[in-house]
């Protein structure tokens, strides 16, 4: 089926999303929509699969002009999506899942899910997909989960599958299983629609690469292109692609952790005796597929979480059982893993949330009294310091883009003196640019001799960043390693594999070739 | 750089098992073994099984009051302990213990007030009866709330739509002069309380609490205010509706204890079985409940597979009403024969919490609904008996009930995960 979108614009208010897009997907293509987060791309998918209505421009199916009032006609037409974000129900079995919105019914509307669980298992077995029709979605690991998804799709017959930055949940291994399902699903007649902004992938797989930037179409080339030049056309200017950081000088090892276990309130053993040490003037950077204790680790250190068992020590004194602010207090900066939930009050300004964790203590507060003119003051040094472009300081924090939030979060927590620096997905959501800005502000924390703690799903920022990789995989530390480990053998310990078998699996993959 | 070896100061052991259970279970099995056991009466209690209709004469139950309370008090420590033994495991204390031991403490509550009243007899057919049929405006009720919540729409709105149901059902009967009549505008008067709250709720995104407390407030006020400007200036036209007549079936009515309860109904009584099969089968077997959930669950996962959400939740609201409005007749058309103000006396809020104590599935919320119930008329009862206990504090009872229940004593229940949040396309 071939599918033709042609001077696509969506705007939302004054706001435009996509202007006067321009995409051809044949018959049998892998095609891929490339940019950075915030291009535009989802709004277009969208549009595509008829949850938006576009402003202006046409759909076209086989060369005849469409129209989309909702979903249920995109997938009429044959369309189907996987969205970043799954839509799939976790307390329901996944027949359920499969079966709602297209449910065979035994007549009189009484449901027949036998017919769906066929169908699932027929599908799952001509693509090795192992799903089992009556497991609980919620308890499927993510890489199952999308499976599902994809099934969804096939159930559907859909000749063209959307895949919306599918890779981003999934270990490098499962990845690479995916982009083998994508040229399985080519090859048995289904055209892709690939949207990513991981340039590695979408070169691997993709027979044409649409790129878009601030929602406009900037270029189509071939996946041969070379990386770099991808990546300019991608971001609009030349970028580099590695910080060039120099060596970590280490100190004392100042930040210790012994035995940190957290339970949760299921019972479920969420972080197992972790230890490790962090020293002065060095970046640890945990890996691991996200859900397998990151977010424990973190809010363990800071607070939020109630620990089972273990230490937790920063020169010398104990952080575990005290309070948020006293852990705070002792020098520890936080940069949340949910910016819009746990780093920020959008509602604030950002002159507010500039100060958010100093704001009772001097220069800007004394007595009873808030020290506005102060407040004024170091908001409009951070914007400066930290390029965030904004034209108030007195807008809401909401009215900023992802990176620009992220960066009013990292301005603060490093506007004060650090004995420790922790940063959860640090650069998530984040455009290039910025990206490549906190990076150095990050690398320019441990010059200064922080220990920082960097945790990230990326496995390209951890390999950036990182003086020693951690991997957590289930709640346990799988191994610690030094930068400059072969991601393969990171993706492998990021699936369960030990340090020291992933290292010989590695050895002798690079024997046979 | 491996970690050195360092003293490691190991924290004790944090609770993650919350104390509730255990501390619950151990107050209440202190508190039969000392106050019900060792204080209590040691005249037996006895407990009638049959009624004078019944077709074959069951033994009545005796209880010898001291010592039966002694032995479940024995019982419920032992249970309580175990409780305690399960959390040092890290563990909860599994359901099925709780209910036995809700179930023991509620027998040996019973033991206990009846062998220390004026008269040690009561009829256990009796009660039970009686609780069935006070639980059917809040079976109702709860039906009614399972089906907006489980398309995620809170519906505080019950207790309003009970009272218009009420209300409605007695002044078309008088007017109609037949009951039958009353029943049906009684479904449509509840259908539009829930109209109003599905308008504000789902097409103008008010807060659906607020309009839920306002609907409940506006109701009352317009039934207090018809009742006393319309319904008590001639009673005989506006306010006598004549009772649904209680069908027996022949035979099976007579069955000792569960004839009484499954065969000597009103219409209301037979259609609340019905609509609690039906509301269930509904649910869990068919295309259309399926979607429901799935609505009430993730509503944009619903929305990108084709389904109207805003629709879906709009009828289920309504069905709600309808559900609620025909509870509220019980109240003027089984009942009693009239309207007062005020006639569904807060149940509406009872029937809430039994869809929450029966996490939000329809057999558990009858459950819920039939415990609570069974607690009114256990007031009821005792009061007439003439226990110690006063009967004010009998009367706290079945909110007592809700309360414990509501905190989650029986384990955490949870609900639809987009019960409450409006559903809007950006």
């Amino acid at each position: 089926m071939k599918l033709e979108l042609r001077g696509i614009s969506k705007a939302f208010g004054s706001f435009y999303a996509n202007k006067g897009i321009d995409l051809v997907v044949e018959d049998r293509q892998i095609h891929c929509l490339l940019g950075e987060n915030g291009a535009g791309k989802s709004t277009l998918m969208n549009v595509l699969y008829g949850l938006y209505q576009p402003t202006e421009g046409e759909i076209l199916v086989d060369d005849k002009p469409v129209e989309f009032s909702g979903p249920g006609d995109a997938m009429a037409a044959g369309i189907g999506m996987v969205h970043q974000h799954f839509m799939l129900i976790p307390v329901f079995t996944v027949a359920e899942n499969v079966a709602l919105g297209a449910e065979a019914t035994k007549g009189a509307g009484v449901l027949d899910l036998e017919v769906t669980r066929r169908r699932i298992r027929e599908i799952s077995d001509r693509y090795g997909f192992h799903v089992d029709p009556d497991a609980l979605v919620e308890d499927l690991p993510v890489g199952v989960q999308q499976r599902v998804e994809i099934i969804k799709a096939l159930v559907r017959e859909a000749k063209v599958l959307i895949l919306d930055e599918p890779t981003a949940v999934l270990t490098p291994q499962e990845t690479d299983e995916l982009l083998e399902i994508m040229r399985q699903l080519k090859a048995n007649g289904t055209s892709i629609v690939f949207i990513s902004h991981k340039l590695r992938e979408v070169k691997a797989v993709s027979d044409v690469i649409t790129v878009i930037r601030r929602g406009e179409v900037v270029g189509s080339v071939e996946p041969s292109t070379d990386t770099t030049e991808l990546a300019n056309l991608m971001v609009g200017r030349a970028v580099q692609l590695s910080l060039q950081k120099a060596a970590a000088v280490p100190g004392e090892a100042t930040f210790q952790v012994r035995d940190l276990s957290v339970i949760d309130e299921s019972g479920t053993t969420t972080l197992d005796s972790v230890s490790f040490d962090i020293h002065q003037g060095e970046i640890l950077a945990v890996a691991g597929v996200q859900g397998n204790g990151q977010t424990e680790l973190t809010e363990a250190i800071l607070g939020t979480q109630m620990v089972t068992g273990g230490s937790v020590k920063l020169q010398g004194k104990e952080l575990t059982g005290r309070s948020v602010k006293s852990v705070l207090r002792s020098g520890v900066g936080f940069v949340p893993e949910d910016r819009s939930v746990h780093g920020l009050i959008p509602e604030f300004s950002i002159e507010e949330n500039m100060i958010l964790d100093l704001y009772d203590r001097p220069p800007f507060a004394k007595g009873l009294s808030m020290k506005l003119g102060e407040v004024k003051r170091n908001a409009a040094k951070q914007i400066q310091d930290f390029d965030v472009r904004t034209d108030n300081p007195l807008n809401p924090a909401s009215s900023l883009s992802g990176g620009n939030q992220q960066k009013v979060v990292m301005a603060r927590e490093l506007s004060r003196p650090l004995k420790l620096f922790i940063a959860s997905q640090p650069t998530r959501g984040v455009d290039v640019g910025s990206i490549e800005f906190l990076h150095r502000r990050i690398v320019a924390e441990r010059d200064a001799g922080t220990p920082v703690m960097i945790v990230s799903t990326e496995l390209d920022e951890v390999m950036e960043l990182a003086d020693r990789i951690a991997v957590l995989y289930k709640g346990k530390i799988n191994g610690i390693v030094p930068a400059g480990t072969p991601r393969e053998v990171l993706g492998l310990m990021m699936a369960g594999v030990s340090a020291e078998e992933a290292m010989e699996q590695h050895h002798t993959e690079g024997e046979d070739q | 750089m491996t970690a050195q070896t360092l003293p490691t100061s190991v924290l004790p052991t944090r609770p993650a098992v919350p104390l509730k259970t255990p501390v619950f279970l151990t107050v209440i099995a202190v508190i039969v073994l000392v106050c019900f056991g060792l204080l209590g009466s040691s005249a037996a209690a006895n407990f009638r099984l049959s009624t004078a209709g019944d077709a074959f004469v069951l033994p009545t139950l005796v209880f010898p009051g001291k010592a039966s309370n002694l032995v479940i008090g024995v019982l419920l420590v032992l249970a309580a302990g175990y409780s305690w033994y399960r959390r040092k495991q890290g563990l909860v204390t599994q359901r099925w213990i709780v209910i036995v031991f809700a179930a023991l403490f509620v027998l040996s509550f019973l033991i206990w007030v009846v062998s220390g009243a004026n008269v040690t007899t009561i009829s256990l057919a009796a009660l039970l009866a009686g609780a069935v049929v006070l639980a059917v405006p809040l079976v109702f009720g709860s039906l009614s709330g399972v089906l907006c919540e489980r398309s995620g729409v809170v519906n505080i709105a019950i207790e309003g739509q009970l009272l218009a149901g009420a209300f409605t059902a007695a002044i078309v009967a008088s007017m109609t002069g037949n009951p039958f009549v009353g029943l049906v505008a009684a479904g449509l008067a509840g259908a539009l309380v829930s109209l109003v709250l599905a308008v504000f709720s789902i097409k103008y995104l008010v807060n659906q609490i607020i309009v839920g407390v306002v609907l409940n407030v506006l109701v009352s006020g317009i039934t207090g205010f018809l009742f006393t400007t319309v319904m008590q200036r001639d009673p005989d036209l506006f306010n006598s509706p004549g009772r649904l007549p209680i069908i027996e079936i022949p035979g099976l009515s007579s069955i000792p204890v569960i004839g009484p309860i499954l065969f000597k109904q009103s219409v209301v009584g037979y259609l609340m079985y019905l609509a609690v099969f039906l509301v269930w089968f509904g649910l869990y077997k068919t295309r259309w409940g399926l979607r429901v959930r799935a609505v009430g669950e993730h509503p944009k996962a619903a929305d990108t597979l084709g389904i109207k959400v805003n629709v879906m939740r709009f009828w289920n609201v309504t069905l709600g009403g309808i559900v609620a409005g025909i509870g509220g007749s019980f109240f003027t058309l089984v009942a009693i024969d009239s309207f007062t103000k005020e006639i569904s006396g807060g149940r509406g809020f009872i029937a809430l919490a039994a869809v929450i104590f029966g996490r939000w599935n329809p057999i558990g919320a009858f459950m819920a609904a039939l415990l609570f119930g069974f607690a009114d008329n256990l007031q009821v009862t005792l009061t007439i008996i003439g226990t110690p206990v006063p009967s004010q504090f009998m009367a706290m009872m079945p909110y007592l009930v809700t309360i414990f229940a509501v905190a989650g004593l029986v384990g955490r229940s949870r609900g639809p995960a987009a019960v409450g949040e409006p559903y809007t396309k950006e």
